[in-house]
């Protein structure tokens, strides 16, 4: 019998620091076996365990892609126990890793699809590992137009900013970037992300749009994508309810009669309408 | 067949010689089940124990592993208990809830192997209940004293002897050591008045609850109900269904292990998020949340309610919060569309 709470063992190769307020960290781990590598088959949205042995676990959004093979990464909030740990760590050190954990994006029904991802704050790690995937020139063709919405307080708290960087210079990716208010040096757009994703008024003909951020943030994108015209079941959102097991047994995360970790967590808007709102 | 209790008690000597042998012991004014090392130690006579059997089964407070961090890597050693075990005298509504619990560490998808090793390895040797307490509602819900439902053997008392009722051949087994009587007529004619006389005082009518329940989540009933719950969570954790639980790591240097441990529902910081948001804020979504989980969550997943009327929820609530009053008020509520 497979044991499902024994983490894989995998070194942390590198602590970076994201975001200019300091409070988040991205994380990139190495597997220590190789064969642990090869039954680690993920796809975008999923999410692992991971273990700071001697403190605890905790569940992240995995933020990079299948296809950066050889390494996960993860970027993490300090909010607590685990997560401040985790912050401290020097490279080198042995941490755990348990999953995959949940399910993913739908991305079998986004082929022939154009795509509309909305992101806000830090919860942008798996809607990366998303857009990564579908840029990469294995799979770039299978998909139609990708508009990309992210935002953030201010430029020194949007993550990855390297890869935006590049993602601007490419044609085949729209990406907007947008801050809550004007500073001085940032060229792109100014205003939260429902006002902006008005502007933009991308297309639901053919389209799909995946959104992850802050509660606030859905709350008030939902009505203008669907003025826009998205019906609920090309919504794709994911939440994330408090874990612990990841694998539908500790009875912490349910909605209703789903459990987040392993229904979810990545749910279509008609879905979540099914069940309680307790997330 | 028929065993006296004196060669019972005899016969529970000898099952310990092979077997982890977990019966009722009385501590203090209640009873739990431990594991006994002598068969006098066994106490058949009580009516409920204060925590369910489940614990032997879904320990308060496992190891899942131990781990020692090196240089360059770190070894897991993992816990599991593969020892073979009896439990002896549970009661048949018990014996159900791990039918309950099976779906749970069985799912589809994973396997939990702390539970289910143990599972297969524990032989079930029931006592039916001569005299159901005031609290029961064991047959509102499919069971009964005399159930025999996720049993090896039911142990029928009829005063000095057992009356032995063989269900699985694992518990044909357990009694093949041992050369027991056919029981006669006047002992199975014993047994049918026991069977007969044991009467529940209670009846819980859950006709329609269900599709109550389906729309009753926005009702304002939930802030009449939970009112005087003080969110103590005795009632789950000695609801033997109740299945949820922590996972914590507890080491010192560069050695520890991960445990597990009961959790609860009841509890405020069960369900905050990290960033301060918690859905279920108050003692109401709380305990709805219990009741929606066992009367209709699990009945849309497993088909099967999630509550084998033991009524330890109702005798160990410090304030007499009575499910059954609860199911009667839903029951009785009237229908309201469920939007917010
Ligand atoms: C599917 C999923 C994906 C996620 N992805 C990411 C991600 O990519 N990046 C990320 O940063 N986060 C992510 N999270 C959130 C992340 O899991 C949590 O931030 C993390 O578990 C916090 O762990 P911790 O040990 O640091 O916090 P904890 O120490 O457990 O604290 C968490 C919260 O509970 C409170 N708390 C804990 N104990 C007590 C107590 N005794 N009394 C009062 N309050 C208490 C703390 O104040 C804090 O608000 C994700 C969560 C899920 C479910
Ligand atoms: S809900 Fe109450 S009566 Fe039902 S099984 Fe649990 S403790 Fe027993
Ligand atoms: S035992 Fe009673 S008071 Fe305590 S949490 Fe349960 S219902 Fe509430
Ligand atoms: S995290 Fe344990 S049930 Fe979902």
């Amino acid at each position: 019998m497979k044991n499902p709470y024994l983490p894989l063992p995998m070194r942390l190769v590198k602590n970076f620091v994201e975001t200019e307020d300091k409070l988040i960290h991205t994380f990139t781990l190495e597997f220590l076996n190789e064969e642990d590598e090869k039954s680690f088959q993920y796809l975008p949205g999923q999410f692992a365990e991971v273990s700071v042995f001697g403190v605890g676990e905790a569940p992240f959004g995995i933020a990079s892609s299948p296809t950066e093979p050889g390494h996960l990464k993860f970027s993490v909030a300090k909010v607590g126990v685990v997560t401040t740990t985790l912050h401290q760590l020097p490279e080198g050190t042995i941490l755990g890793v348990r999953g995959p954990l949940g399910n993913n994006y739908p991305i079998e029904e986004f082929k022939g699809k154009n795509l509309v991802v909305i992101g806000g704050g830090f919860a942008f790690t798996t809607l990366r590992s998303l857009i990564t995937y579908i840029l990469h020139p294995d799979h770039r063709g299978d998909y139609g137009e990708l508009t990309v919405i992210y935002g953030a307080r201010n430029p020194g708290l949007l993550l990855y900013k390297d890869e935006l960087a590049e993602w601007e210079k490419r044609s085949d990716i729209n990406l907007v970037c947008t801050i809550d208010r004007p500073v001085e040096g940032w060229s792109g757009r100014v205003g939260f992300v429902p006002a902006v994703t008005k502007e933009v008024a991308p297309s639901a003909e053919n389209a799909y749009a995946v959104i992850c951020g802050p509660p606030v943030m859905i709350k008030f994108t939902m009505p203008v994508l669907e003025e826009l015209g998205f019906p609920s079941e090309r919504i794709i959102m994911s939440l994330e309810n408090r874990m612990k097991c990841g694998i539908g047994m500790c009875g912490r995360c349910n909605v209703g009669n789903k459990y987040v970790c392993k229904d979810g967590p990545v749910f279509t808007r008609a879905q979540l309408n099914q069940l309680p709102n307790e997330y | 067949m028929l065993v006296n209790k004196g060669q019972f008690t005899d016969w529970l000597n000898q099952l310990i010689q092979v077997y982890q042998v977990y019966a009722p012991v009385k501590e203090d004014d209640y009873f739990c089940f431990k594991k006994i090392n002598s068969g006098d130690q066994a106490t058949l006579n009580y009516t409920n124990s204060k925590v369910p059997p489940k614990e032997v089964l879904f320990p308060r407070s496992e190891k899942l592993f131990c781990y020692r961090c090196e240089n360059d890597g770190v070894q897991l050693t993992e816990q599991i208990d593969e020892s073979k075990k009896i439990i002896v005298g549970l009661r048949p509504c018990d014996a159900k809830s791990f039918l309950l619990l099976d779906g749970v560490f069985n799912s589809d998808k994973y396997h939990d192997p702390y539970y289910l090793i143990r599972r297969n390895n524990t032989v079930l040797v029931g006592l039916g209940c001569n005299q159901p307490a005031a609290t029961c509602f064991c047959t509102s819900l499919g069971g009964g004293p005399f159930a025999t439902e996720g049993l090896d053997l039911l142990l029928v008392d009829i005063g000095d002897r057992y009356v032995v009722e063989v269900l699985t051949d694992r518990g044909r087994e357990l009694l093949s050591g041992m050369e027991l009587p056919a029981a006669n007529q006047e002992a199975q004619e014993a047994a049918r008045i026991v069977k007969e006389g044991a009467a529940l005082s209670t009846q819980v009518n859950l006709e329609g609850l269900k599709s109550k329940l389906d729309v009753i989540f926005y009702d304002p009933i939930w802030d009449l109900i939970h009112e005087k719950c003080l969110g103590c969570a005795a009632c789950t954790y000695t609801c033997p269904t109740c299945h949820c639980f922590d996972i914590v790591d507890e080491a010192e240097g560069n050695e520890g292990c991960r445990i597990r441990n009961w959790d609860a529902c009841m509890f405020p910081l069960f369900t905050l998020h990290g960033s301060g948001h918690n859905p279920r804020p108050t003692g109401k979504e709380r305990f709805r949340q219990r009741v929606m989980h066992k009367f209709k969550y699990f009945v849309d997943n497993f088909n099967a309610i999630a509550c084998v009327g033991c009524g330890r929820c109702i005798i160990n609530c410090p304030v007499n919060l009575d499910i059954r009053e609860v199911l009667a008020e839903i029951q009785g509520s009237e229908v309201r569309s469920d939007k917010q």
